[in-house]
């Protein structure tokens, strides 16, 4: 695979960078197409053809997996092994463990996804792997934990970069949830039961599900923004004073939030009004985020103009100033009265996961794969092609969801003249049927801009492979 | 002035304090919900019988279909303390209800409605004819046909083996003469008769075949368990024999 083992190649282990970065591409294509076909479920039901396999309720967890965990996850090991070796001047640990941990993740995204249209779920939401995968996840986030950590600990600069920080954060949140969360008892091989019951369950499983969004889709990301943004830019990190805090502030933070994902249900009130009061903390160490991002800019807002890779990290962070904006506020007791069970917090999700964690990855992996190719990209013109169907689909997709969660809300609280219901379920069902339509429209959007940066980056594989070794000069930065 | 410098240049003091500042969340607000006693409420008959009893044999193996089927994902069993919700479900959930629910299946969408309560509200025949074909019950629906459940025998061969698995997460089903017994005190009689786990199989049958949830009584289908599980949602507390102002303590 190491075939173009010249310059950094060789002080660096790029072979599973590139691979991680082949497989971040696929997922995201597949999780995204999923994604799309279970949108157009919802809008025209007959789409589940009476076939057990490829039903709503199987196929939704393949696409949270696909997208979280294939594409995100693949994401985050690629750019978290180039960056902690560019950073700490040093190549990883171990090149053995590094690939285990390609094939181990690679086997558990494939496991989770037949387990789920199988039926073999343990009816958590974004946990549903049964426990042999769960365990096999432990084993490979171990090596992870090690490789990385190990090679944070042979580094030749004195300083730990503050990407390596989040990434760590990451890793230790993500085993931490991931083992609470987890407990149960097997039946069989792919049946268990789990531990905890009913309001406990329901509290733990939270504190993962929204931590999982805080460490996996937030913490994470925002490491892989502190290394790409001021690199594409050409410019320093804005504030390191500004790093330190909102790095604490939102370590500490996020693990109180999970509550509000069980406002006005059977938990204490003491327990979702503590989450409800961390939520709206977590605006500023969000925020600080956002603004040490958008900031490192400065004086390079020109580039803007000409380069679709840094409008990717941009629109990136600027959608992910709005979801911390926008989940505080849903966070709110009487907001989230209103918007928990409807649509409105599908948009939300996807304001951020489509919005923040897809375009900071594109801008990210299109920074990087010439550079683990040693070539350049292929064609400039439909980076940004992409770059305007992720952020219209985008637009499209959380605008339909915030009229049809908004409208759910209203219709399902609304009285008549005699203070009964004014509207049955069905018809608020029946309501949201154009929004729906619009909501798959917008995900094929997106996804469209997903298979072109497919072909795009197939091509310049393509391209670099063609070329005698070190015919283009080596792009080491 | 603190040095941040320090922590950066130590992985190991940097990971301490990682940790350190990612458990503290959890441990204020998890772990005390294990150790109050008001978390749950208690919900007793006059008599001093819990209302609330873990499934028997055939809901059970229902609730693993519900799960498996990812119903969760479009339906939520927990009603709000809202008087829309009150009108259009019934009474707001409470913690007892889902007590025995490994896992909690509360929902976090309603794509559908709550279900929290669905359990005798429409009879067997509409349920499975729902399942089957929900648009021809409820033209606006977009929920998925069922039909299969209809079609496919229910596997009972380790319902035992599953209810073993509960016992010991702590749902009280009994293994031995004293725990029965004990199960006969907390329950009553015929409660506890569907909780003991050398019956469980024998039991399970029986109730398909005295319930007859699909319609044909002579087999037993995962749409028996299914609809038997859908009709018991809710249905454990009888809020008319409770007065209502005793749950707000536990809020």
């Amino acid at each position: 695979m190491a075939s173009v083992a010249i310059g950094s190649g060789e002080q660096y282990n790029y072979d599973v960078v590139r691979k991680f970065t082949i497989m971040a591409l696929i997922w995201g294509a597949v999780g995204m197409l999923v994604g799309v076909f279970i949108a157009s479920e919802l809008a025209w039901p007959f789409l589940n053809f009476d076939i057990p396999y490829i039903t709503f309720g199987r196929l939704r967890p393949v696409h949270t997996g696909a997208v979280i965990f294939g594409f995100g996850g693949s994401a985050l090991f690629a750019t978290s092994y180039y960056v902690v070796q560019r950073t700490c001047q040093t190549r990883l640990l171990s090149d053995g463990m590094a690939s285990f941990t390609f094939w181990g993740w690679q086997a558990i995204i494939v496991l989770a996804a037949l387990g789920d249209v199988m039926g073999y779920t343990q009816g958590r939401e974004y946990a549903e792997m049964e426990w042999p995968i769960d365990l096999l996840i432990t084993v490979v986030w171990v090596a992870y934990a090690i490789v990385y950590i190990g090679t944070i600990m042979k580094r030749k600069e004195p300083h730990i970069y503050v990407a390596n920080w989040f990434y760590l954060a990451f890793i230790l949140a993500t085993a931490l949830l991931h083992i609470f969360n987890n407990l149960a008892i097997p039946v069989s091989m792919t049946q268990s039961y789990p531990l905890f019951a009913g309001a406990q369950d329901a509290m733990v499983q939270w504190w993962y599900g929204h931590n999982a969004v805080g460490f996996f889709l937030t913490a994470a990301f925002l490491g892989m923004m502190y290394y790409f943004v001021p690199k594409q830019a050409g410019r320093p990190i804005y504030s390191y004073r500004l790093s330190i805090v909102h790095f604490w502030g939102l370590t500490f933070m996020y693990m109180w939030a999970g509550a509000h994902h069980l406002h006005w249900t059977a938990i204490p009130d003491w327990t979702s009004t503590l989450a409800a009061t961390f939520s709206i903390m977590l605006l500023m160490p969000s925020w600080g985020g956002m603004i040490n991002g958008i900031m490192t800019m400065s004086g390079a807002w020109d580039k803007l103009r000409t380069d679709p890779i840094l409008r990717f990290m941009i629109v990136a962070l600027s959608f992910y100033g709005m979801s911390t904006f926008e989940g505080p506020m849903m966070s709110l007791k009487d907001v989230n009265a209103l918007s928990h069970y409807t649509d409105w917090t599908i948009g939300h999700v996807h304001s951020g996961a489509l919005g923040w964690v897809a375009m900071i990855s594109f801008g990210s992996l299109y920074h990087l794969l010439p550079k683990l190719w040693d070539t350049k990209m292929y064609s400039i013109k439909l980076i940004n092609a992409h770059f305007w169907l992720a952020t219209i689909g985008t637009l499209m997709y959380i605008t339909a969801m915030w009229i049809s969660g908004i409208m759910q809300g209203l219709m399902w609280r609304a009285y008549d003249d005699f203070g009964n219901l004014q509207y049955s379920f069905a018809e608020s069902v029946a309501a949201m049927h154009p929004y729906y339509a619009m909501r798959a429209l917008g995900g094929a959007v997106f996804l469209a801009g997903m298979l072109l940066m497919l072909y795009n980056c197939f091509m310049t594989i393509r391209q670099a492979k063609s070329m005698p070794a070190g015919g283009l000069a080596a792009s080491a930065a | 002035m603190f040095d941040h410098g320090k922590i950066e240049k130590n992985i190991g003091l940097m990971l301490v304090l990682t940790m350190f500042t990612i458990s503290i969340g959890g441990l204020v607000e998890i772990v005390p919900l294990f150790f109050i006693k008001g978390t749950v409420e208690d919900v007793k008959t006059p008599e001093g019988i819990k209302m609330v009893r873990p499934y028997s044999p055939l809901e059970q193996r229902g609730r693993d279909i519900y799960i498996r089927e990812g119903c969760y994902l479009c339906h939520s069993q927990m009603i709000r303390p809202f008087r829309d919700e009150a009108l259009r479900y019934g009474h707001y959930s409470l913690a007892a209800e889902s007590q025995y629910d490994h896992p909690f299946q509360w929902g976090s969408k309603r794509t559908g409605p709550d279900l929290a309560r669905v359990g005798k509200k429409y009879s067997n025949e509409w349920q499975v004819q729902h399942l089957i074909a929900p648009r021809s019950m409820v033209p606006e629906s977009v929920m998925p046909n069922y039909p299969w459940l209809l079609a496919n025998a229910l596997d009972t061969s380790d319902v035992a083996d599953r209810m073993a698995a509960l016992r010991m997460t702590g749902v009280p089903y009994s293994t031995n003469k004293a725990e029965y017994d004990n199960n006969v005190k907390e329950f009553g009689a015929d409660v506890a008769k569907q909780l003991h786990i050398p019956d469980a199989k024998k039991n399970l049958i029986e109730q398909a075949q005295t319930g007859n949830y699909d319609g044909d009584a002579s087999n037993v289908t995962e749409m028996d368990a299914l609809v038997a599980y859908l009709q018991v949602l809710g249905t454990m507390v009888d809020f008319s024999k409770l007065d209502n102002d005793s749950f707000v303590k536990f809020r």
